[in-house]
């Protein structure tokens, strides 16, 4: 009976809590995680894109956007460019980080963290002079609620970009696969963030 | 990632184009068709296929060798016949079956099961082909096989032929429509019986003197 108790304790003292979970080689938990969370934003976003096609095509009569409202098409522009412009940047980043290049990667994040602030804070400004609101019927509705939503994401990605920059000026992530996941997961959501963004620029502001 | 985010950027400019130069319904129309080829591009790229075993006749115990050769413009070739031959030399007792799966002349007869022209031609290659291996004084019988999967000709045939081996011959790479679908690849990986490949370059065999 002792001898067991005393199998029993070493064998907590060796594994905290549950036993490993079961990982397949092929990816891990950390870039499975973020992806799967992106196919449920893609259906979260999808379900905005039908009520926007929805609120467009079939309750919709006339032009679109309904007068007199009017959608400033150029600064939307800029904005995309520069949401493209940081994926570049985060690129930068996280190659760096896998070559061990710190400068890159700091550099990279920095810039992508100004970028993403400098698109937050046009859109912000848009929406201060755009001439209706969110209560505007349902055109002002969809609108807010889409370009919202996304600003949103624009919000999160920031702050996750804020702790890789604080963990990268503070010399942490080095060059192994796990241990720049810092970098490479809030640089998927950020990919992710800008292709949503693509999506909606020509949807909302082109189409 | 990054890849897709450029992907999108450089999809979304013809789309961009042609809704500000032409029209936006034009973009709209042309965006509709980029997400569909886009969602058909992921679906055919990741879509997981479920490793699977064929169903096959257990082989009985009675000493017979017993050979399946999967062949169809090949079924003639003179690579293939000395190849059997020496599988069957030293075998006492030996069966073989060929099978030649009629191959359609275009992806559309393909799909559309349009192999009327293709039926009598894959009969005329086996019916000669095996008069040359009769010849050889290898017992052998014949039959058509599915047109639209090699493989699935293959499963049908051991269902009723308990190979011991499976004799699959084809033209050389790069002019082979089966090895570009990996029908040799997924023969080994579903069937139990060793799956040898034979390459026929009847090119050559026409150019060579017999």
């Amino acid at each position: 009976m002792e001898s067991a108790s005393i199998s029993a304790g070493a064998h907590a003292h060796e594994h905290h809590g549950p036993p490993e979970a079961h990982q397949s080689s092929r990816i891990d938990r950390q870039t499975l995680g973020i992806l799967l969370f992106i196919v449920s934003e893609i259906m979260l976003f999808g379900a905005f894109f039908a009520s926007y096609f929805f609120i467009r095509v079939v309750a919709n009569q006339g032009a679109w956007p309904p007068d007199p409202y009017e959608l400033p098409v150029a600064v939307a522009g800029v904005n995309t460019a520069i949401l493209i412009s940081s994926s570049f940047t985060i690129h930068l980043a996280l190659e760096g980080a896998k070559k061990g290049n710190r400068n890159a990667m700091k550099m990279g994040l920095t810039a992508t963290w100004l970028l993403g602030l400098t698109f937050l804070f046009i859109q912000i400004n848009e929406y201060v002079h755009i001439g209706f609101s969110a209560r505007d019927g349902a055109f002002g509705s969809i609108f807010y609620g889409l370009t919202g939503l996304h600003g949103a994401h624009v919000f999160v990605g920031l702050l996750l970009l804020t702790f890789a920059n604080i963990r990268a000026y503070k010399g942490h992530f080095g060059t192994a696969a796990k241990d720049h996941l810092g970098v490479e997961v809030p640089g998927i959501y950020w990919h992710f963030v800008d292709v949503m963004w693509i999506v909606v620029f020509v949807t909302v502001y082109i189409l | 990632m990054f890849r897709v985010v450029l992907i999108v950027g450089v999809a979304m400019i013809p789309v961009i184009l042609l809704a500000v130069v032409i029209d936006p319904l034009a973009g709209a129309i042309l965006f509709g068709i980029e997400i569909g080829a886009g969602i058909g591009f992921l679906y055919q790229r990741y879509r997981a296929v479920e490793p699977r075993a064929a169903e096959v006749a257990a082989v009985p115990d009675d000493g017979v060798h017993r050979v399946l050769v999967v062949a169809n413009e090949t079924v003639g070739g003179r690579a293939l016949l000395e190849a059997l031959q020496a599988r069957l030399e030293g075998e006492s007792r030996s069966e073989l079956l060929v099978v030649c799966p009629p191959l359609a002349g275009s992806a559309a007869e393909h799909w559309s099961s349009d192999i009327d022209s293709a039926i009598p031609e894959a009969k005329e290659r086996l019916e000669a082909s095996l008069a040359t291996m009769r010849a050889a004084g290898i017992d052998v019988s014949g039959r058509l096989g599915d047109h639209h999967d090699p493989n699935q000709a293959i499963e049908d045939a051991l269902k009723v032929f308990p190979a011991d081996e499976v004799v699959i011959s084809t033209h050389p790479p790069k002019r082979s429509r089966w090895l570009e679908s990996g029908v040799i690849e997924k023969a080994r990986a579903e069937l139990p019986q060793p799956v040898t490949h034979v390459v026929v370059d009847l090119e050559d065999e026409s150019a060579e003197p017999r």
